[in-house]
């Protein structure tokens, strides 16, 4: 389908397209097997200039908006989500400090992620604080003029590879959810350490750790924003993020659907290609459907969220779980299609089967997004009685 | 450092048929690339810019079509594209092309380094670089597999040999053809191609470039093509499948007849 792309936008589809074929495609398998980061390619896609799509043009970027990133994030998501989640955790780790950094720490930080000089990553997630992120316990105590930070993050993806931590810390535990700040952590600041490397189902080009913090001193002025607006920061970084989940998820599944039909067409038992048997070709129908409405409704989202920034958290929601979803399905289908070859490693749909069930679960499990859109729901009816 | 590199666009080779009954190349519906060890010697170029600074100009002789493959490069990092074109260069063979190329390097300004790839895949003669080179009145070194050192007063290669490889060292000026093992090429990046949309492509006629008219295109090139053939395929070739002693039985089967 024609999405009337701009020449700009184009660009970056072209790019991120030749990245993917060219650098991305032909290691997947390996880095899969190896568990292992995928630094060349990030910078094949720093050198390309695609870490700045989201930046500023005064801090060094391109300064596009979520549509921008999400075009990039689809062609990224088609090679391997793996890849594509390390790029957007990048993304995600800097939307905090883009979103309520202030002008010092927007100079400081942005024009290195923009070149790809330094990497970020974004620690919420806890232990003991996983959909329910008000649970955290990591604290920051002001001492003179350092933050003192004391806590573990768990499940922190690009941990072990960012310089840049944005983190957050409870600064007032008796205010509840108003006594949350977001910080930033760098690489190598004093009692900042990252655990072991996770060991995954799926993404496992992407590194996931641990952040741990002991007595980690950092200076006053790497708060983010004022204290007690770290989970309003949280919540407008996760709605600016979603979408680019979204878009790995129809990235991901138009991959599978390349895969199986491309495999269907060639495949012979009975005498025919498998193709010509109709209950093949409603299942690759089924899956190009859902992955075109999936496309349809991420585009209209990522859209509609830089045209109107105060209001995304349903929209953002909404493209995240059904893309998602539609992903989980089209990768299983594709299984499907290949039978026993599909399961084995050599094809590459086992591995965008394992790799699509953490698109349901990270930056907000599609539970919690389902619960995002109806009490969204629920308070516009409000306003119209 | 200004350093210039000469590129050329090819039919791509993933498309390329020949037409059975002229035994020439039909080209219709065939995708242009840059030819791909050109895309190397770009690559190399710009390295060295980012390293030692100065421009790199990218310069092809070709249709106006050939464009493409200059704003190609400038997206991929190049600062300057050179297109030599005119009626008059058509049918050139590398004697004449050599020759238009150093023509149009003579008007340009002084260059330290020349870059070529080491041949193009359309023709395969790998006689444009070292031809341009004696035009240029420059040494030369050929199938370069590696930069080991670039500095403002040389470098220090290695040149691609059957069994190993030489390595050079060069002053400058000096002109070096490039093989693929060299680097890898980067992917257009967003500010680049930006840049190419809007960059403006310099052209050169032959009256720009002050080209003698009989050294030029057809006139001025001594090659006549006899007759194009496709090779006598090298024999038959068979796939045997199956368990590995089914494999070998059918071999054993095959070599059979052979045996004294
Ligand atoms: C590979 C990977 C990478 C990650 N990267 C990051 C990262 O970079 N930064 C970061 O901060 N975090 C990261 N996370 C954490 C991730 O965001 C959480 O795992 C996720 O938010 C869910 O939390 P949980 O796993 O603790 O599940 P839980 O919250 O324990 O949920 C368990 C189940 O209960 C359901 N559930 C919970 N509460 C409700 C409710 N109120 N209504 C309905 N259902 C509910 C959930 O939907 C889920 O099905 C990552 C996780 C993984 C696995």
């Amino acid at each position: 389908m024609d999405y009337f792309l701009s020449e700009e936008q184009q660009m970056i589809v072209d790019i991120a397209r030749q990245i993917t074929d060219e650098k991305i495609v032909p290691l997947r398998a390996e880095l899969d097997e190896k568990h292992q980061f995928p630094r060349e390619i990030l910078n094949d896609i720093a050198r390309a200039d695609l870490f700045g799509v989201p930046i500023p043009e005064e801090f060094g970027g391109f300064g596009g908006g979520c549509f921008d990133i999400v075009l990039a994030l689809e062609q990224f998501g088609r090679g391997c989500i793996g890849v594509g989640t390390a790029f957007a955790a990048s993304s995600l780790g800097i939307y905090p400090i883009l979103i309520s950094g202030s002008d010092e720490q927007k100079k400081e930080y942005l024009p290195d992620v923009a070149t790809g000089k330094r990497f970020a990553a974004f620690g919420l997630t806890e232990a003991n604080a996983g959909s329910d992120a008000s649970g955290i316990q990591t604290t920051a105590v002001l001492d003179g003029d350092e933050w003192v930070l004391n806590g573990t993050k768990q499940w922190i993806t690009n941990g072990g590879e960012a310089q840049i931590y944005t983190v957050v810390a409870m600064t007032d535990r008796s205010k509840g959810a108003r006594g949350a700040s977001m910080f930033i952590v760098e690489e190598g600041d004093p009692g900042f350490t990252c655990g072991h490397k996770e060991k995954k189902m799926g993404i496992r080009a992407s590194s996931t750790t641990e952040l741990i913090f002991k007595d980690c001193r950092i200076p006053s002025d790497r708060i983010i924003g004022r204290r007690g607006t770290g989970f309003i920061t949280v919540m407008k970084t996760l709605d600016s993020s979603r979408p680019g989940i979204a878009a790995l998820a129809v990235g991901l599944a138009q991959g599978a659907l390349d895969e199986a039909a491309s495999y269907a067409k060639q495949r012979v038992q009975f005498g025919k290609p498998i193709v010509a048997f109709q209950a093949v070709q409603h299942m690759l129908a089924d899956m190009a459907i859902g992955i075109e409405a999936a496309r349809s409704l991420v585009y209209g989202a990522a859209k509609h969220i830089d045209a109107h920034k105060g209001d995304m958290s349903k929209v953002s929601s909404m493209c995240k779980v059904f893309a998602t979803d539609v992903a989980m399905k089209v990768t299983t289908d594709a299984v499907q299609v290949m039978g026993g070859y599909g399961y084995m490693c050599e094809y590459p749909v086992e591995k965008m089967m394992r790799d699509a069930k953490i698109l349901q679960i990270y930056e907000g499990t599609n539970q919690i997004q389902r619960n995002v859109v109806g009490q969204e729901l629920n308070k516009e009816y409000a306003r119209l009685k | 450092m200004n350093i210039i590199v000469c590129i050329k666009q090819v039919p791509d080779a993933k498309d390329v048929r020949l037409d059975p009954k002229t035994n020439t190349l039909s080209r219709e519906g065939v995708q242009s690339i840059m030819n791909p060890y050109d895309q190397h010697a770009v690559e190399e170029a710009v390295r060295i810019r980012e390293s030692l600074g100065g421009e790199v100009t990218v310069l092809t002789m070709g249709p106006p079509q050939a464009e493409a493959v200059l704003r190609q490069a400038i997206s991929c990092g190049a600062d300057h594209g050179v297109l030599v074109s005119d009626r008059a260069f058509a049918g050139a063979d590398t004697w004449a092309t050599s020759y238009t190329l150093a023509r149009a390097i003579a008007t340009l300004g002084s260059f330290e380094l020349v870059l070529c790839g080491k041949q193009a895949i359309d023709g395969d003669t790998a006689q444009v670089g070292p031809g341009l080179a004696m035009r240029l009145d420059m040494p030369f070194v050929t199938c370069i597999q590696k930069v080991r050192e670039a500095s403002e007063t040389g470098m220090v290669v290695e040149r691609m040999m059957d069994d190993g490889y030489d390595v050079i060292k060069v002053t400058y000026p000096v002109l070096l053809t490039v093989v693929k093992d060299l680097n890898e090429p980067r992917v257009p990046s967003l500010k680049g191609t930006m840049k190419a949309k809007k960059a403006v492509i310099k052209t050169l006629t032959a009256a720009d470039i002050k080209a003698e008219s009989a050294l030029i295109g057809l006139s001025g090139s001594p090659t006549k093509v006899v007759k194009v053939f496709p090779p006598e395929p090298r024999g038959e070739r068979c796939m045997l499948t199956g368990t590995v002693d089914e494999q070998v039985e059918q071999l054993v089967v095959k070599l059979r007849p052979y045996l004294p």
